[in-house]
């Protein structure tokens, strides 16, 4: 047996795309400056959780924001805080912003109670994003638990956008309880159309539960994975990620090949506040989204 | 750099000329403690007399002139359904006399957070550039450690540094604008007896060091000392104050609070400096504290220290002042910690 190092190949990082700035310092003087953006639509989607739908009012600002699945935003709210909200849409649609946003804190009981229209601010975006160039030609595992499905609807539309270009993906998902389950109203959809493999799985279920009933390691009795193929999303608290992420090592997944995005307390989004830090590093700048090795040798992380 | 002497008469001249015509803030001593040693603070002067250059340590940092406490990053305009946001980051330039060189270090070591990289914060920046910094050499005190940490010589990051000669001071210029200063006040080029007076003061101070930590393989070894005992010992006695974060030269974190006027008109967003003892850190929404314990959060700041700020930065957070050391109501000191650490005795 030979033990081949894999070759790395530079040019599919997305930095490698435009020509080179050396000349841009920074990517804004204004750090602290935020666009204004307007709510634009409201989807209740379950008594907790909402999806927002933003749209950056000034149209020069709307053309210079560009964001890439798996970086995340500082929503502001005038008066009540900033929070970090991870975007979950499609970063090919540049008038429409999704959040989906769960009530758990002040800024975020407030904005549950806002209406269609009003305005609020963001900065951003911030962090690292899913290498989706380098999982060109494999298969993708994307795996949530619970809110973990709203950062993986940004991964889910580009690979919709892009279907042609991946091989085999498979969704697996799982809730507390069936009414938990985000964005039920598209799993149907995502399947008929972009041909994914879809899982879901609860753990408590009530009376008109028909599918599977357990933990999110249990899909995994349904699924193949070819190991050599396939890059893994994982989106989901940490007990749940270190769980799949454990099983798919043993799967023979190479840990620089899963990726999952942590969540931290923020402040600034720019490595300034320094209330995010896992370890030795920030999750605003170096994260959230990590591959498992980082995460393995942060302390702290899981 | 350009090397000069200056007459301590003149000195005298041109720092009574330079607080004439500006807000100038240097050591002064404001109070006794309870044993009847003076305590100094950094605080706007107003004669060279009331200055002194004989100051053992102030008691908080240089670092609140330019990350003050409190300080407002913007405001919100209401009206109606609308709203503005309104940002300044301007201020008036300032001078500050007598400066020691950790804490000069210790500016350098924001500079690397707060003025370099992808997102350098305008308003550290604004109070940066419009402070003009006079360095003074200085013994140093028996609990300085700032020769294990190599930041007890200031290389850059001020504009003028004065190291005592006798009746003279040896000046490094490390401006044009602290040149520009000197267009009516004289100074005199270097002479041998000038160099060698300099180079003996240098050698005297260097030696007068008495406490040593010891920095060699430190970051590693926050590493594989992760799990120790050393911290829960530490960790117990912990109050959870934050005031060594206060008192640090270094310590840069902070939270974001936003406050609605009584009047509806505006809304605040201010920046407060905060510490990573305390026990909200780095609790997110919902509940979930990532640190509970005050030992974890004790690790933490020494591991951001020694480890987190070594891998983004090459060199350790710490300049070796011990002004936490010595803030600390709990008598936890960098010194001991480390030696602790280190399973060396605790002297």
């Amino acid at each position: 047996m030979s033990y081949e190092i894999p070759r790395e190949n530079i040019a599919a990082e997305p930095f490698m795309a435009g020509p080179p700035d050396f000349n841009r310092k920074s990517r804004l003087m204004q750090t602290d400056k935020v666009y204004e953006c307007m709510i634009t639509n409201i989807v209740e989607l379950t008594d907790m959780e909402k999806l927002f739908h933003l749209k950056i009012m000034d149209p020069g600002e709307s053309r210079l924001f560009t964001f890439r699945p798996g970086q995340f935003l500082m929503l502001e709210l005038p008066g009540f805080g900033e929070i970090p909200i991870s975007i979950s849409g499609s970063s090919a649609i540049r008038e429409r912003i999704g959040l989906c946003i769960r009530k758990a804190g002040k800024v975020t009981n407030m904005l549950h109670k806002a209406r269609i229209g009003t305005k609020v601010g963001v900065r951003g975006p911030f962090g690292t994003h899913f290498p989706l160039e380098r999982m060109v030609g494999h298969n993708i595992l994307l795996i949530a638990g619970g809110l973990g499905l709203a950062p993986l609807r940004a991964p889910i539309y580009w690979v919709n956008e892009h279907r042609s270009e991946y091989a085999d993906v498979a969704i697996m998902y799982g809730t507390k309880r069936p009414k938990d389950i985000l964005f039920d109203y598209q799993f149907d959809m995502w399947g008929k159309i972009y041909n994914y493999d879809i899982h879901l799985i609860v753990e408590e279920p009530d009376e008109n539960w028909k599918g599977r009933v357990g933990l999110i390691t249990e899909l995994f009795n349904e699924v193949d994975i070819d190991p050599h193929r396939t890059y893994a999303i994982v989106c989901g608290p940490p007990v749940m990620f270190k769980f799949v992420c454990n099983h798919l090592n043993q799967v023979g997944i190479p840990m620089d090949r899963m990726f999952v995005t942590l969540e931290r307390r923020m402040h600034c989004g720019m490595g300034k506040c320094c209330r995010c830090m896992v370890g030795s590093t920030f999750t605003c700048v170096d994260g959230p989204v990590m591959d498992y090795w980082t995460v393995m040798n942060l302390k702290e992380a899981i | 750099m350009l090397y000069k002497t200056i007459s301590k008469a003149n000195f005298k001249v041109f720092i009574n000329e330079v607080i004439a015509g500006n807000v100038t803030i240097a050591p002064k001593m404001t109070d006794k403690d309870s044993e009847g040693n003076p305590v100094y603070q950094f605080q706007q002067v107003y004669a060279f007399d009331e200055i002194a250059l004989n100051y053992t340590k102030t008691y908080s940092s240089l670092k609140n002139f330019f990350l003050p406490f409190k300080e407002s990053l913007s405001t919100f305009q209401f009206d109606k359904n609308e709203w503005k946001q309104k940002i300044e980051y301007s201020i008036h330039p300032r001078v500050i006399v007598g400066v020691r060189a950790c804490d000069i270090n210790g500016l350098l070591k924001l500079d690397n957070v707060l003025m370099k990289g992808k997102y350098p914060s305008p308003y550290y920046v604004a109070r940066r550039t419009n402070t003009f910094l006079i360095g003074l050499d200085h013994e140093p005190m028996a609990d300085c450690f700032c020769q294990s940490l190599n930041s007890d010589e200031a290389l850059h990051g001020f504009d003028l540094f004065l190291t005592d000669i006798g009746d003279k001071y040896f000046m490094q210029i490390n401006s044009s604008k602290a040149f520009n200063l000197f267009k009516n006040v004289q100074i005199n080029d270097i002479e041998t007896e000038d160099e060698e007076k300099y180079i003996a003061e240098k050698k005297r101070i260097a030696s007068l060091f008495k406490t040593r930590v010891a920095i060699t393989g430190l970051s590693n070894l926050m590493d594989i000392e992760f799990e120790s005992d050393v911290w829960k010992k530490w960790g117990d006695k912990c109050l959870s104050c934050g005031t060594c974060a206060m008192v640090c030269p270094t310590c840069y974190c902070f939270t974001v609070t936003e406050s609605i006027d009584v009047s509806l008109k505006f809304a605040l967003k201010e920046k407060v400096l905060y510490s990573c003892n305390l026990v909200d850190f780095a609790e997110v929404a919902g509940g979930h504290n990532f640190r509970p314990e005050p030992a974890t959060r004790l690790k933490y700041r020494f591991y951001h220290q020694h480890r987190g700020f070594v891998e983004s930065y090459d060199e350790p957070k710490c300049v070796g002042c011990n002004r936490c050391g010595i803030a600390c109501p709990a008598g936890i000191n960098p010194i001991d910690v480390i030696h602790d650490l280190r399973m060396e005795d605790v002297k």
